[in-house]
């Protein structure tokens, strides 16, 4: 039927490499989601602004990151930000194009959180005395915290699968990057690939994993 | 002044590209939504018998799609398939569409109060009737707004294929970029194509979503 | 005391509290009755400065509720409320809920105020709760808790926003033995309630709110077993 004979063995040898390439993918990924959050924390509170100006930036923002694609914006910072003089490198690029993307949906997801931690919570707190800060920091954000928890962790996941498109813009050192050199200097495309499939699957399930056993610890009502 | 040499040729190439993204977009989505349908009825109504097709279903979420599309691609010339770039793009995006409209699916069915069912049921609905006319309506009222979503998600996710050589939106502004050296204009414009369409895919749906909401 | 005088409260365009007028001695337990959307709730949470006041002022041991340099924060302290729809802290044990505000903002010690907790959670009888949490408890053992929880700060005052409203009627009567075993320790309290047997036996003073105004106020005894006004008594006819 097929005349195809598969070389995992000598496919495998690339291992040690793939899986220094796979910490670079998961340090790219986790980096993008740090800063990701922070800034998805300002454009939440900007959205709420009364200042039309800084109302605008946050919803233009996640409405931009929301509605175009991911490789889009990769392209934008790494060809445009070039053609305005302003050359970054790949990772960067990948990294700040992530970063946009995940602060657009975060945002909008910590809007849908705040919504559901009722308003009464606030009452009940600054009824005992509490300061506004108190309350947010005692009250709400612990509440809050638990309702974006799930699409806190589903997002990490998305950041590590963003983060194979930066080979498209040449970047060669992160799990696809690595398998893609492989693949350029073998063809051996399918063993290749492969191995990095189960290698990010093994990424995201660890993730998944993780994220269930902090859940289980931190949330115990 | 302003001046540049991007022209009405090259807008009309842009356009072009658009039209492929709309045309993978759909065929994808036709396909996922057809195998999710089925996939995610399987999964509610048979949680346990049909657990090993939501492990498989998984793998296709947590592997990136570029991967998927290198893979399928390698695997078609392996075993010698006959299909073109195009049919490659569609069947990755549409598997991968169908991975998660299993969930939208599943979880739309599983919204529907046990009460409701044991009602229909006791009116003498048979088990397939209740499912076609007091399930699935009301199933799908719930996942709608998932679906759309993932139209949306897809949209955006064709622009991978132009790994795989297809000339889709943003392949084409690349290609214009190459030659014009106006790279910040061109992909501006490209963006904001998609912008557009997902803005009007999300109206529309929003509009559909309203007009349901009033007939209930 | 808390002295209510002529206090107006909008919602927007609408007016819900319309020039009340009201005093509550030391000591005294006061009930408000009446009709849903009368402006009762609405008052309860003036008292304590939660919504702004439009006219009129609010005085609490002679400290303006309603003026920017009162710092309401430490106003609030000495005003205990209880909400109906008792309003746990979710992410925080029984325990825990009662312990947070005596910590944080009366500064006690983590001792101290566990001892404090203890004590408040097993007067209202929730001895046996205290690493639970809120959402593992009936309507009744949540709202006893959020009483123990204002208790907690030693208030002087205890505000009662409709809190049995919200309970399945076999709940009712523990929240009820719990209030009146605070009315009876000299607790000065407002009640905002439905209760209208209950108001009659724990109250010094009854007021009839209709229309964001007092209609009638008096004794128990004359309020509800023999009212003046028409509206009141076709109120209490429709409530029984």
């Amino acid at each position: 039927m097929f005349d195809y004979t598969f070389q995992w063995r000598s496919a495998l040898r690339a291992l040690p490499d793939m899986l220094a390439g796979a910490w670079v993918t998961f340090e790219t990924a986790a980096l993008s989601m740090i800063f990701g959050v922070l800034i998805a924390l300002a454009l939440t509170v900007m959205r709420e602004a009364q200042q039309p100006v800084l109302r605008g930036i946050g919803n233009a923002w996640v409405s931009i990151a929301r509605n175009t694609p991911s490789l889009f914006q990769i392209y934008i910072l790494y060809f445009g930000l070039g053609s305005l003089g302003l050359h970054v490198s790949s990772w960067f690029a990948l990294l700040a194009g992530i970063t946009f993307n995940n602060a657009g949906y975060l945002a909008e997801n910590f809007r849908g959180g705040l919504k559901a931690v009722p308003t009464t919570q606030m009452r009940a707190a600054r009824s005992l005395g509490m300061s506004a800060f108190q309350a947010y920091r005692m009250i709400i954000v612990p509440q809050l915290l638990r309702v974006v928890f799930y699409p806190l962790s589903n997002q990490m996941v998305w950041a590590v699968l963003m983060t194979s498109l930066g080979v498209i813009v040449g970047l060669n050192n992160d799990l696809t990057g690595v398998t893609q050199d492989y693949n350029v200097k073998t063809f051996r495309t399918f063993e290749y690939f492969a191995i990095a499939a189960v290698l990010y699957y093994l990424i995201a399930k660890l993730i998944v994993a993780v994220a269930r056993l902090m859940a289980w610890r931190l949330f115990r009502y | 002044m302003f001046s540049t040499s991007f022209t009405w040729n090259d807008m009309l190439f842009l356009l072009d590209g658009a039209w492929v993204t709309l045309q993978l977009t759909f065929w994808s989505i036709m396909l996922g939504s057809v195998a999710g349908l089925v996939f995610g009825l399987l999964r509610a109504l048979l949680p346990r018998a049909s657990l090993p097709l939501a492990w498989v279903l998984d793998v296709f979420r947590s592997v990136p799609l570029l991967i998927q599309f290198v893979l399928f691609n390698s695997f078609k010339s392996i075993v010698g398939l006959n299909i073109s770039a195009f049919s490659v793009g569609c069947i990755v995006l549409g598997v991968y569409a169908a991975a998660y409209f299993t969930e939208i699916v599943r979880s739309g069915v599983l919204a529907v109060p046990p009460s409701v069912r044991r009602a229909s049921r006791s009116l003498g609905l048979s088990y397939l009737q209740d499912l076609r006319w007091i399930v699935l309506p009301m199933a799908s009222r719930v996942a709608f707004p998932g679906w759309l979503n993932l139209v949306l998600s897809v949209m955006k996710d064709t622009a991978l294929v132009m790994w795989i050589g297809i000339v889709e939106l943003l392949r084409a502004s690349q290609t214009i970029v190459t030659r014009i050296q106006e790279p910040l204009l061109v992909l501006c414009i490209a963006g904001l194509i998609y912008y557009v369409m997902s803005l009007v895919v999300a109206r529309l749906g929003a509009r559909l979503e309203r007009r349901w909401q009033e007939n209930d | 005391m808390i002295e209510i005088d002529n206090v107006h409260k909008s919602f927007g365009d609408l007016e819900v509290v319309k020039g009340v007028s009201l005093t509550v001695n030391k000591g005294e337990v006061v009930s408000i009755i009446g009709g849903s959307g009368s402006g009762k709730s609405t008052l309860l949470m003036c008292i304590n400065g939660l919504e702004p006041i439009q006219k009129g002022s609010i005085r609490v041991d002679g400290i303006e509720v309603h003026n920017r340099a009162t710092d309401l924060n430490r106003l609030r302290q000495k005003i205990g409320i209880v909400f109906q729809q008792w309003n746990a802290f979710p992410h925080l044990t029984v325990l825990e809920n009662v312990m947070l505000a005596p910590r944080k903002v009366l500064g006690k010690s983590r001792e101290e105020a566990e001892a404090l907790a203890i004590q408040q959670l097993t007067h209202v009888g929730l001895g046996d709760k205290f690493k639970t949490f809120p959402g593992k408890l009936s309507g009744g053992q949540q709202q006893r808790m959020a009483i123990a929880r204002a208790l907690a700060m030693s208030p002087d005052y205890m505000l009662f926003d409709e809190a049995t409203s919200a309970l399945d009627p076999q709940l009712v009567g523990e929240v009820l033995d719990t209030m009146r075993m605070l009315a009876e320790d000299g607790m000065t309290m407002v009640l905002v309630t439905h209760e209208i047997r209950f108001a009659r036996d724990v109250s010094d003073r009854v007021a009839f709110f209709r229309n964001g105004l007092v209609h009638e106020i008096g004794s128990p005894d004359q309020v509800i077993g023999n009212p003046q006004q028409p509206e009141t008594a076709a109120f209490l006819k429709s409530v029984k």
